[in-house]
């Protein structure tokens, strides 16, 4: 695997040279690999939005710098090409606000068409992108004020597949839906991972949803790194995720207070068929109390 | 960017000035502004400075800020400033073509400037120590006669203290789909007029709808608590005249009295 995106180093500043100063980032070191889905967790106020917001050069180093492909998305000028924007593709949170196109096809293909490309390509990523999301061709026409909460995000999320990102980097994006919504999206995402063999970052405060899909997991705490590795290797260090103020999850827990109550379990297990095995494992090795 | 707008902004803090009864500080805010236009000299400034000076130092304010305030208004002060220069008949000391500056155009110009910019501070000082409630609070009570000729003043300060409590949330809002709408591609800085206008309905469509969804659930959470208006509605925080109030008014009534006898000396 060869790294896609790199931090070195960075740093980034709220209102610096005023009373509210805030470091958001604190010289993050990351290397992103090409076709990964990386989970980012993180508590609230710990720095992941911010992050996410330096790959595409929404928001600009205080120091350090973010490599794609290991080059500086900042040139010498201290500009980002807007090529970026459209390579590594950034869906925020609540995305569905940001709709405003009188239909869904127009609305997906803003990116594309902010692209420069011809109208028959256009068109055709439109189309793919409506099929990736699971949206019906039929609904093309229609306006997108007209959907359901969960169909809207859809469309919104759809606009940025459109671009064909390498990097598709997704802000909570379940966020307020309910659990089939959720499992829809997450499966979705999943999905066009695997067919179009993109990178995939998702940022989430739930690590239930996002152990079973990721490779990595980065968990991110005070402006800082906190881990990033396979989940089940995160998983094993569950005393500092908690501490952290994070959650574990609902599996790891269970075997973490097995292994307290003296049962030699693996405890970094996150799903029932992990646990079931590292149960049977225990059980073999006669390692009761 | 957007968040350096300090217009209308509000400091929390406990002084005296904080103090004060909001419909004091507004009366005593325009008093402020007519006794502005009634100083004819130099020493009239010099005391109403000194005034607005002693105001910001009880108020705790930095000056920084009381300064950073200006800056909006920073092209009507030199427009007015450059205005007053060249067209003010008199004893001209210069002249090139149609432009003159007369010794009368300087010190109308300079005068003029300065009375721009006191007015400002001071208005600014009101909202800087005066919180949004609060102020639309005591422009109600002043404004409450006016309800016996059918002006709705209720509702008129109720959309005002509406109006000031979304602004920060509207900014914030706005930088978001800005970024959001930056991220699929949009370009805002390049092209003609025409283009540039174009490009700004990717960002004023959804502000449009989310203000109009977040009125929406607002009035639902307000009828919910059973707002209905004025009528028969009580208030938390009833609004009373205290000692620091009585002395407010007389200092003020004091340096008003001045400017007005120092008029007649033409000072």
């Amino acid at each position: 695997m060869s790294t896609i995106l790199e931090t070195r180093g960075l740093t980034h500043i709220y209102g610096a040279g005023t009373p509210f100063e805030r470091k958001a980032l604190d010289s993050v070191d990351l290397r992103i690999e090409k076709g990964e889905i990386l989970g980012v967790i993180g508590h609230t106020g710990s720095g992941k939005s911010t992050l996410i917001q330096h790959f595409n050069g929404l928001l600009k180093p205080d120091a350090g710098e973010v490599l794609l492909d290991g080059r500086s998305i900042w040139n010498e000028k201290g500009k980002c090409a807007r090529e970026t924007r459209f390579r590594v593709g950034l869906v925020f949170q609540y995305p569905e606000y940001q709709l405003f196109e009188e239909t869904i096809a127009k609305d997906i293909a803003y990116g594309p068409a902010n692209m420069k490309l011809p109208q028959d390509e256009i068109d055709e990523r439109v189309r793919d992108s409506m099929r990736a999301v699971g949206l019906d061709e039929s609904l093309a026409g229609q306006s997108p004020f007209a959907l359901s909460g969960g169909q809207k995000r859809r469309v919104a999320i759809a606009g940025v597949i459109a671009m064909r990102p390498d990097v598709l980097v997704l802000d909570e994006p379940t966020a307020g839906l309910d659990p089939a919504g959720r499992d829809e999206i997450l499966e979705l995402v999943k999905r066009y991972h695997d067919e179009s063999g993109a990178t995939v970052l998702i940022v989430s405060h739930s690590m239930e949803d996002i152990a079973k899909l990721a490779d990595r997991l980065l968990v991110m705490n005070q402006a800082k790194i906190l881990f990033c590795d396979t989940p089940r290797e995160v998983f094993s260090h569950a005393e500092e995720i908690i501490a952290a103020g994070l959650d574990i999850p609902m599996i790891t827990k269970v075997m973490l207070e097995l292994k307290n109550r003296g049962f030699a379990v693996d405890a970094s297990a996150f799903t029932v068929e992990q646990a079931m095995q590292a149960i049977r494992a225990c059980k073999t090795k006669g390692g009761g109390r | 960017m957007l968040k350096d707008i300090t217009i209308g902004q509000f400091f929390p803090g406990n002084s005296a000035v904080h103090r004060l009864d909001p419909r004091v500080k507004i009366v005593l805010t325009v008093a402020f502004i007519i006794t502005l236009f009634l100083a004819a000299g130099p020493v009239s400034y010099a005391l109403i400075i000194a005034f607005l000076a002693v105001i910001i130092g009880i108020s705790r304010i930095s000056p920084k800020m009381v300064v950073r305030g200006l800056k909006p208004i920073l092209f009507i002060v030199i427009f007015t400033a450059v205005l007053n220069l060249f067209y003010t008949p008199g004893d001209y000391i210069w002249q090139w073509g149609f432009l003159h500056i007369s010794k009368e155009g300087i010190k109308v110009a300079f005068f003029m400037v300065l009375r721009l910019m006191l007015l400002i501070i001071a208005t600014s000082m009101l909202t800087y120590t005066t919180s949004p409630i609060q102020l639309t609070d005591g422009l109600e009570r002043l404004l409450a006669p006016l309800k016996r000729l059918h002006a709705p003043v209720h509702e008129l300060s109720m959309m005002m203290s509406i109006a000031l409590r979304f602004i920060p949330t509207l900014i914030e809002e706005t930088e978001k789909i800005i970024s959001a709408q930056k991220a699929r591609g949009a370009d805002f800085d390049s092209g003609n007029i025409l283009q540039r206008a174009k490009a700004m309905i990717p960002i004023l469509v959804p502000l449009f709808i989310s203000a109009f969804r977040r009125a929406d659930e607002l009035a639902t959470a307000m009828e919910c608590r059973l707002y209905r208006g004025d009528v028969g509605r009580t208030r938390m925080k009833q609004l009373k005249i205290e000692r620091v109030d009585v002395c407010a008014l007389i200092i003020s009534a004091l340096v008003i009295g001045a400017v007005v006898v120092l008029r007649r000396y033409g000072l």
